[in-house]
């Protein structure tokens, strides 16, 4: 499948450091919450973008490979790990599996690809207002995000447009250890 | 101040004079973790390139101005952006040509000793794996022992040496590097010979390397003599050369001993392995010096870089001889053994011939340390 980043880098046949040095660049022109897209043919810049992406605190998602280009996906970050806790209610993480609602999932289309839960939703924050059609007021849905920050903004979305069964799930895609349904 | 290149052959003889150097480490943690250049007296800092694009400012206190500083990655690229960054911060820093991939590749020939009649046995020592290889040289003629795949240091060595290669050995299919073997018997018309329990699955043709084969090198009747010495593979076979050295391939090396899960059977091989190392090793001289076809420490290398010791020194030092219980052996060499070593079975694949990988790939193959043994 395509992927959508908002940003696309091509650092194909370039070798060490380049290709991190070229992401490290590129990433200073995103905004918080957008996604970096990284070609390269560097074997080694798949474990060394996993690594810088840590240390400075933006979020990998993955890699694919497909003829020997590596595709790199991460996610700027700049205050992802600071919750603030607003809506309520919210429903913990393990209660959520097994019951009958909705889980959406409002993460970008390429970290839902990279491993969600069974049976989730897709709808990425950014889109929420054109696909909320798609919801149905009279279900319970839990929305969960990777930490339960968009996830909380969603929610509080779907209660002005009038839903009443809403949750926001805490902790978020952080601390699933149950099985990940991989879509790339 | 100016940025120098070091070769792996500089870095070799920092290691064997047991000179001191600063190793500055700019591979990610794991990977250093798992994989780094040993020397005796070299020091370390692990900070990886990412860490320092903004600048080397920050580690600058941590790195000595009274040692040469060596600047490591895994193919270069990084090291020499940080060994220019150093010296323009005024410090003086070498980079390590083709890093830690060059390092992984790099032999030194060191002699062992003279054999009879004027012939000489060379260890060829890959210190980045800690693979060794053998050459025993005699009036004009040459026999390789467990070569490595970089057939043409071994096939100039005998050209330096004005010698003939007409015996090529594997002590037995190797699990942890790809073998240069068949392919040096094919460059130079030698005969290229494999233990057959070790070669049932190859799909070349070779000699079968049997309790008892015994070729001659040169006029003066050098023996290269062989004993079945099962437990690491099955086919496992040792050489006695010139009565005075014992070639033990992976069965046992000088800090430790073969393990016999390499190719899944290690609970049927366990048994093997005592036979050959509490019976079979025990029939032989104690006067014996023992050559193995790895070591896993740098402590294990002589001051003369080498790698060999006694065979009586080893039946009273090394603990993996000296377990008398047997079932307490067992346990030791078939629980809790080390990860096993990097992609091992697709390089047993390439070992029957059954696969030809591309040589970048038979290089990410043979990435990391070597594991071969039971400590």
């Amino acid at each position: 499948m395509s992927i959508k980043a908002d940003f696309q880098l091509d650092a194909k046949g370039l070798s060490c450091p380049m290709p991190i040095v070229k992401t490290k660049k590129a990433m200073a022109d995103l905004v918080d919450g957008q996604i970096l897209e990284v070609l390269a043919t560097d074997k080694g810049s798949r474990a060394d973008i996993a690594a810088w992406a840590e240390t400075v605190g933006h979020r990998y998602i993955g890699t694919t490979e497909e003829d020997a280009v590596l595709k790199h996906y991460i996610r700027k970050c700049e205050n992802d790990t600071i919750v603030e806790k607003a809506f309520e209610p919210t429903i913990e993480l393990v209660e959520v599996v097994g019951k009958n609602g909705l889980i959406l999932d409002v993460r970008e289309e390429v970290e839902f690809a990279f491993g969600h839960i069974d049976g989730a939703l897709s709808i990425p924050l950014g889109d929420l207002e054109a696909r909320i059609s798609e919801l149905d007021k009279e279900q319970e849905i839990y929305v969960i995000c990777r930490t339960g920050k968009r996830s909380d903004f969603v929610a509080q979305r779907l209660v002005a447009n009038g839903f009443a069964k809403v949750y926001n799930v805490l902790p978020g895609m952080t601390a699933w250890t149950g099985e990940l349904i991989k879509t790339i | 101040m100016s940025v120098q290149q070091w070769s792996a052959a500089d870095v070799a003889k920092k290691v064997i004079n047991n000179e001191e150097l600063f190793i500055l480490d700019v591979r990610n943690a794991d990977a250093f973790e798992d994989w780094k250049i040993d020397g005796h007296k070299f020091e370390y800092l692990n900070i990886p390139y990412y860490e320092l694009l903004d600048g080397v400012e920050g580690i600058l206190a941590k790195i000595p101005t009274d040692k040469e500083v060596l600047v490591v990655c895994a193919k270069e690229g990084s090291s020499m952006m940080v060994a220019d960054m150093l010296a323009e911060a005024g410090l003086k820093a070498a980079y390590l040509a083709g890093g830690m991939k060059t390092w992984s590749e790099y032999l030194e020939p060191i002699k062992v000793g003279d054999l009879t009649g004027g012939g000489e046995l060379y260890q060829f020592v890959r210190l980045g794996k800690g693979c060794l290889s053998y050459m025993v040289i005699s009036e004009g003629e040459a026999a390789i022992i467990d070569a490595v795949r970089f057939t043409e240091v071994f096939l100039n060595f005998a050209s330096e040496k004005n010698v003939k290669i007409k015996h090529v050995f594997d002590t037995h299919l190797h699990a942890d590097h790809i073998s240069g073997g068949r392919h040096i018997a094919a460059a130079t018309g030698a005969t290229y010979y494999l233990p057959p329990k070790d070669a049932e699955e190859v799909v070349y043709d070779y000699e079968p390397l049997v309790n008892g084969t015994t070729v001659q090198i040169g006029a003066s009747n050098i023996d290269v003599g062989a004993i079945y010495s099962p437990g690491h593979t099955i086919g496992s076979t040792s050489f006695v050369v010139d009565s005075k050295y014992l070639l033990t391939g992976d069965i046992l090396f000088i800090d430790s001993i073969g393990r016999p899960d390499l190719a899944g059977l290690a609970e049927d091989w366990v048994e093997d392995l005592r036979e050959t190392l509490y019976k079979r090793y025990r029939e032989l001289s104690d006067d014996l010096v023992v050559l193995p076809a790895h070591f896993m420490i740098i402590d294990e290398l002589n001051e003369d870089g080498t790698v060999g010791k006694r065979l009586g020194e080893l039946f009273a030092e090394n603990h993996g001889l000296n377990i008398e219980d047997e079932v307490t052996f067992r346990s030791i060499v078939t629980d809790n053994l080390p990860p096993q070593p990097n992609a091992y079975q697709e390089i047993r694949q390439v070992n029957m011939g059954k696969i030809t990988p591309a040589q970048d790939e038979q290089t990410e193959m043979e990435i990391g340390p070597n594991r071969c043994a039971v400590r």
